[in-house]
């Protein structure tokens, strides 16, 4: 049946988020004609290379068919039935490097538009505020997920469909963790996100925001109370340089979030220098790019070693974005409070370092200006400082689990980017963390007759 | 280059590509259009008695995107003023001397009626008539069309009474609203018939609109059946067209066919002439795309048949009609496999779900090691490269019965074909079986002493 008369601008900027014309999203919404081509050209391929190369496994093919049947509502069902954050995995997900990168078709033409039909489906139910699923019977457990970005919230609504009293607990004004503060609105608007968080509360998750785990004292009211603690942490800020002039550089998580949160606040500036060349210093920089300015990143190896997926770099390159490798920022030169440059050194490549990497060392001799008027920097993000904090065992900084997503700690799991220690940290996977989890709490819960807290 | 020209039953075209009776050759205008196109010939919407239309009236078949893939129509015939056709008819031949125009003709079941329209017709300088018996909607209520087609007496006795009026080649063009096709057209042929054409339009009702509940098309809130067209029928017109070519009683009238139904590019069309078409016509396709199709149905042909060796439409007409055979001529010992390309299987395993689930669960997934593994996947694995592990789609050949299903779903041209191979049983058809020992057609017991003999195993 056509449904679709709604569908492809339901998903409008809230009024509360201003909306930047030059934000607008890089792929415009498929048109209802557009899917069904699209969902037609999928082969329906069986044990299809899609759902395996899926971190979280959705039934693509089927979810496709559906589009091609007209069922959009049975689509958006099987894609959310996966994966509770298909709205957003549809938009941020590196499909290159997963579903649309295992296509068959990859062989013959070009691989389906998946992220593209993904987001067709999820947001026809979520434009029309449509709940797909009922929380399941109560089974009298409570349980504390602290944390409301992807993994949290793939947590509580797997752990709500489950029974379980799910309390959420985010320390920051709005739910969502990074896809309300750090995906760029170009690729998810504000609103995308707080609707993932809405779901879970129509599950009946219990959603606090403001409240902050702070310390071991905190986790033990917390495992008093429930019967057991998922922590999806996230990471902390973007590290210090150590350099002088430390105080110029901006926070590239920060510009992030200003950008969609309160994108006046944001500096002018006509020459922009960004440090790094993660997914996160792209982001930063096509921000500054769409604003207006000139941008050039700055990274210490070169093109090879980039962490960025290939295509976010063709992205950036395509925005007009400049590129200066083998380049170290040593210092921010200012004038008068204001900046005007950075001053960089050369770098050569030498042996590979432990990561593989070939480690880069300074050219002695041969500083150089970048003039700018304002340096952004991007160069990851720190470590859970809390999880120490919380005496749980870490390795280099990231909270160890184990395949069941279990802490060190008895009835404290964590997932997400907390305990990416190897593997690309990203949305998918942090959802599929939440669904491991919500197993193993659901089987902890199941096995013990009684809350160990008493 | 190929000389594409006919004379279809002393009808002479520059091409065998005529547009059939219908919407595209309402008018004249529109018939010096297409003559501009190309078209070799156009059988003129059949005139006649006096109709009123209605709207809508058509309803269209579309399946996973692609649109009228068939289509189906209430329309009658022409609702234009007798006499405004006979003059366009007149001045259409006038300026087109060297294309075929046949007029179409339905009128009531009497010899006065027939006599009247058919002297009329003459006048206009057409080069023939064709008697539309097989208009399955509208007209055959009123005891036209089909429902003369579908009474053999009928269709002999209307045929009779143009056929010995008439200096003009009389083509009858046949409904396949019938169970035997044959039958028709012996009494078509009886009547003195020149020509056949086929097959005209198949009853149907095209399809009920899942928001408002109405039958498509839907007709001031009612819906009637209509007759179908276009590419999804044509399967069922060359088959028609093989059952007239292959019965003896049309073979001997020595009748040319023209063949429609479903005809879209110069492919289709040197299919029916493959089958024995003399000449082809043409109306969905036309509808679909306009008339501009019929410069690459010319070119195309021609072309093909420069690479085939054929220098005329005579060269091609029923060359691959010898084949036709029915199923107890058959040869039982024949033997064909499924054979995958692994360079150009992408590994859709739509051949292995096929087969498993519908055919002889004969195709194996074999991993890179040889292994034979089940479908599935470990959950702790992603990313694109899981891709470059996938097993490979392997037929056991030995259990292969050559259905030929997986090569039909195959989605990558020539990875999947079939491929002849030694068989173990004798090169018998179940005819000549059957005449031998007669008990293998009654008795399993029999059949299966027969198979162990052979080394036929059925599992």
């Amino acid at each position: 049946m056509t449904d679709h008369a709604l569908v492809d601008d339901a998903l409008t900027p809230h009024d509360s988020f201003p909306f930047d014309p030059r934000f607008a999203p890089t792929h415009p919404p498929l048109s209802a004609h557009e899917a069904a081509v699209e969902a037609n050209r999928c082969l329906y391929c069986y044990d299809a290379p899609c759902i395996q190369a899926c971190p979280t496994h959705i039934d693509i093919p089927t979810f496709i068919r559906k589009i091609a049947t007209d069922n959009l509502r049975g689509s958006a069902r099987v894609i959310l039935e996966s994966n509770f954050l298909g709205g957003t995995c549809a938009r941020v997900c590196p499909v290159e490097e997963l579903c649309e990168g295992a296509c068959v078709l990859n062989a013959e033409e070009k691989p389906i538009a998946i992220g593209r039909l993904q987001r067709h489906a999820v947001d026809h139910v979520q434009g029309r505020g449509l709940q797909m699923f009922t929380a399941g019977p109560a089974t009298g457990r409570k349980v504390a997920v602290v944390g409301s970005g992807p993994a949290g919230l793939s947590v509580s609504a797997e752990l709500a469909k489950l029974g379980h009293a799910v309390t959420l607990l985010e320390k920051r004004e709005l739910g969502g963790g990074l896809s309300t503060y750090g995906i760029i609105v170009l690729r998810e608007p504000v609103d995308v996100s707080l609707q993932e968080v809405e779901a879970v509360r129509a599950l009946g998750v219990t959603v606090e925001t403001g409240r902050e785990l702070t310390d071991q004292a905190g986790l033990d009211a917390l495992l008093s109370e429930y019967d057991a603690v998922f922590l999806g942490l996230g990471l902390g800020a973007v590290p210090a340089m150590g350099i002088p002039g430390e105080q110029h550089l901006i926070d590239g998580l920060q510009y992030i979030e200003d950008s969609k949160i309160s994108p006046d606040s944001l500096p002018d500036a006509e020459t922009v220098v960004v440090i790094g060349a993660g997914n996160t210093a792209i982001d930063a920089a096509t921000i500054a790019r769409r604003r207006g300015a000139d941008v050039t990143m700055l990274y210490r190896r070169t093109d090879s070693e980039m962490t960025a997926y290939r295509h976010e770099y063709e992205f950036a390159l395509s925005e007009g974005i400049q590129y200066r490798f083998l380049t170290q920022p040593v210092r921010v030169i200012s004038d008068g409070g204001k900046v005007t440059g950075v001053e960089c050194v050369k770098m050569v490549l030498g042996v590979p370092d432990t990561g593989g990497r070939p480690s880069p060392r300074p050219l002695p001799g041969s500083e150089f200006i970048v003039p700018c008027d304002a340096v952004i920097k991007a160069i990851g993000q720190e470590k859970p400082v809390l999880a120490t904090e919380l005496g749980l065992d870490v390795a280099g900084g990231y909270i160890v689990v184990n395949h069941d997503m279990q802490t060190s700690l008895p009835r404290v799991y964590a997932g997400g980017d907390c305990v990416r220690l190897r593997g690309t940290a990203s949305t998918v996977m942090a959802v599929q963390d939440g669904k491991y989890a919500a197993v193993a709490i659901h089987q902890q819960l199941s096995q013990t007759q009684e809350a160990p807290h008493g | 280059m190929a000389d594409l020209s006919v004379n279809f039953a002393g009808i002479r075209a520059p091409n065998p590509f005529w547009l059939a009776s219908a919407p595209p050759t309402n008018s004249g205008a529109q018939i010096h259009r297409a003559f501009e196109h190309g078209w070799g010939g156009a059988v003129w919407k059949t005139i006649g008695a006096p109709v009123l239309n209605i709207s809508n009236r058509y309803g269209g078949l579309t399946i996973g995107g692609q649109r009228l893939l068939a289509i189906n129509n209430v329309e009658l015939i022409s609702d234009r003023p007798l006499d405004v056709n006979l003059r366009e008819i007149a001045e259409i031949k006038r300026l087109w001397p060297d294309r075929a125009v046949i007029v179409s003709a339905m009128v009531d079941a009497s010899p006065e009626a027939w006599h009247e329209i058919v002297m009329m017709i003459e006048d206009t300088g057409a080069d023939g008539i064709e008697l539309n018996y097989g208009c399955p909607q509208g007209m055959s209520e009123r005891g036209m069309g089909a429902a003369v087609g579908q009474v053999p007496e009928m269709c002999e006795l209307n045929t009779h009474w143009v056929t010995s009026i008439t200096k003009l080649p009389v083509i009858v063009k046949l409904t396949p609203n019938v169970t035997h096709i044959t039958e028709p057209a012996h009494a078509a042929i009886a009547g003195g018939a020149h020509a056949l054409s086929l097959i005209n339009t198949i009853n149907s009702v095209m399809s009920v609109d899942l928001d408002t509940l109405q039958i498509t098309p839907n007709i001031g809130g009612r819906g009637t059946h209509g007759g179908y067209a276009g590419p999804a029928v044509k399967p069922i017109a060359l088959n028609m067209l093989t059952e007239l070519l292959t019965d003896e009683g049309v073979l001997r009238s020595g009748v040319p066919i023209c063949g429609m139904g479903g005809i879209v590019t110069w492919k289709d069309a040197a299919e029916f002439l493959l089958l024995g078409a003399g000449a082809v016509q043409v109306c969905t396709a036309a509808m679909h795309y306009g008339y501009r199709i019929v410069e690459d149905m010319i070119d195309g042909l021609s072309n093909w048949m420069d690479d085939k060796g054929f220098a005329t439409i005579a060269d091609v007409s029923g060359r691959a009609l010898p084949q036709m055979s029915s199923f107890g001529q058959l040869d039982l010992g024949y033997q064909a496999v499924a054979r995958i390309d692994p360079d150009k299987c992408i590994q859709c395993d739509l051949c292995y779900v096929a087969c498993n689930d519908t055919a002889h669960q004969c195709i194996d997934l074999v991993a890179g090691n040889g292994v034979r593994v089940d479908p599935g996947y470990d959950v702790r694995v992603n990313g694109r490269a899981v891709a470059d592990t996938r097993p490979m789609p392997v037929v056991r050949e030995p259990d292969c019965v050559g259905c030929a299903l997986c090569a039909n779903v195959c989605p990558v041209d020539g990875c999947i074909t079939m491929v002849g191979v030694p068989s173990t049983q004798e090169n018998i058809s179940w005819d000549a079986l059957t005449a031998q020992r007669p008990e293998i057609a009654t008795s399993w017991d029999a059949m299966m002493a027969y198979r162990k003999e052979q080394g036929i195993e059925i599992h």
